[in-house]
């Protein structure tokens, strides 16, 4: 039996992750299963200035490539993206992505908050969004805004976290649906797969 | 605060495009819609419809909202490994063929590119052999860019950019510090010439060889951005170079078979069509 209320409503994964966060993405990356149906869209705080590497060391253990989107890019089933250096990472309407050089969000570029918003602005209900371990409140409010327009919210449970202010934050920021080890948030994600086959 | 519904921009830019005839229909929803919530931020207006009335009420307002609405985030040697190819392999292939380079800078902001430009082709020894043109649609930024004062804060980001860029110099030979700011060498810009212009709107006004555009379309939707690329491509010699933002792409646009990839990591294409 499991003790998460799903559905195969849901269009779309967001993931959030700052320090600490990059051992549970790659958990995470490494578990789903090969054929996962979603959309998996990573914000994750990174280095402005250097624009590779980063998905080449995520891609390692994953079982799907990752890749960084550009500007205006249909988002596609099945396939895990991650905002690029130094832009903001933003979905459109219509299921594209647009990216943004807007002034830092909570000291960051790319900010949570921001791919977080406007992923709930466009999928509404049908959004899944994680929050993991990191050290500011950056997508507290990005999971505030999931939370409004009715999408499922979970992030990692803090005592498991490496720096737990950002899953602690979105905790106090808005009513969180699950708090999960990654080990749990990965058994979520394969068991809502299922639905989808 | 309550989120903005898409039928709220949608009465917004109407009542802009009528009032105006400024058309910000095609903007990428995501940040326009940010843009605007900002609007209401700093103005300290409740509603869309309060902004709406406004921009109905003071034509003098309009001012203020471009100049906030536009997104004015750069930085001097943006992506160092651009300018490095710009320098090393790009301007060179233009001067082969010519003793002089014309440059456009469509969308300049507050003039960090421009000055990196002309750093660059000093460093060269070719800024008197080069005619620079940089256009921005906000007149406010544009007074900004000419006066070329920046604060130390972003210098410092600045100069990180240009050692990786491997300039032969340092960047504080570019300019003296007073008053807690750095005041750019104004010399270095004396033959840019500055110009408030609509990309979306405005006229064709002149051909280069260099064009960059980065990360400017990236505000707009597809149905822009063919527009606008039409237009950067009228503005090419043939054979002519233009720049686009690392993560911006032409492949979806319609005239892309126009262009070929000069540079792939770097975004820079060369017009090969007319």
């Amino acid at each position: 039996m499991t003790k998460f209320d799903l559905h195969n409503r849901y269009k779309a994964i967001v993931i959030g992750g700052s320090a600490g966060s990059f051992q549970g993405i790659t958990k995470i990356l490494s578990s789903i299963s090969e054929d996962f149906n979603l959309p998996i869209i990573m914000c994750l705080h990174r280095l402005k200035h250097v624009r590779n590497g980063f998905t080449e060391a995520l891609s390692i253990k994953s079982k799907k490539p990752v890749i960084e989107p550009f500007d205006k890019e249909n988002i596609k089933k099945g396939m895990v993206y991650l905002a690029p250096a130094n832009y903001h990472l933003c979905l459109e309407l219509g299921n594209s992505f647009s990216l943004s050089t807007e002034d830092m969000v909570n000291n960051s570029r790319p900010a949570i908050d921001i791919t977080l918003d406007s992923a709930a602005y466009v999928y509404k209900d049908k959004l899944v969004g994680i929050l993991l371990s990191g050290a500011n409140k950056d997508g507290a409010l990005g999971m505030k805004r999931i939370k409004e327009r009715g999408g499922l919210t979970i992030v990692q449970e803090p005592g498991e976290c490496m720096i737990d202010t950002m899953p602690t934050a979105a905790l106090e920021a808005t009513s969180i649906d699950h708090v999960l080890k990654v080990d749990e948030i990965i058994r979520f994600l394969n068991e809502l797969d299922k639905l989808y086959k | 605060m309550r989120d903005i519904e898409i039928a709220e921009l949608r009465n917004l830019t109407q009542v802009i495009k009528d009032t105006y005839n400024y058309d910000f229909t095609n903007y990428a929803m995501s940040s326009f819609k940010r843009r605007i919530q900002r609007v209401m931020d700093v103005f300290k207006m409740n509603s869309v419809q309060e902004l709406i009335n406004r921009l109905k009420e003071d034509r003098s307002f309009f001012h203020d909202f471009v100049s906030e609405i536009t997104v004015n985030v750069t930085e001097m040697f943006r992506d160092p490994s651009f300018w490095r190819v710009a320098r090393d392999h790009i301007i060179p292939n233009v001067l082969l063929n010519a003793d002089t380079i014309s440059i456009w800078h469509a969308g300049c902001s507050s003039g960090e590119e421009v000055f990196s430009m002309a750093v660059m082709l000093k460093e060269m020894g070719i800024l008197e052999k080069s005619k620079i043109i940089a256009t921005d649609l906000d007149p406010e930024i544009l007074d900004k860019a000419r006066a070329g004062v920046y604060s130390l804060k972003n210098m410092e980001l600045n100069e990180k950019n240009y050692i990786r860029f491997q300039g032969t110099g340092k960047l504080s030979d570019y300019y003296t510090v007073r008053d807690g700011k750095a005041y750019m060498d104004k010399s270095l810009v004396a033959n840019v010439s500055w110009r408030q212009h609509n990309l979306v709107s405005g006229p064709v006004f002149n051909k280069f060889d260099m064009v960059l555009c980065r990360n400017v379309m990236i505000y707009f939707n597809q149905t822009l951005q063919n527009e606008v690329l039409k237009r950067l491509h009228e503005s090419l010699f043939k054979y002519g170079y233009l720049a686009i933002g690392s993560k911006e792409s032409l492949i979806w646009c319609e005239i892309a078979n126009k262009f070929i990839v000069v540079n792939n990591e770097e975004k820079i294409y060369k017009k090969i069509k007319d």
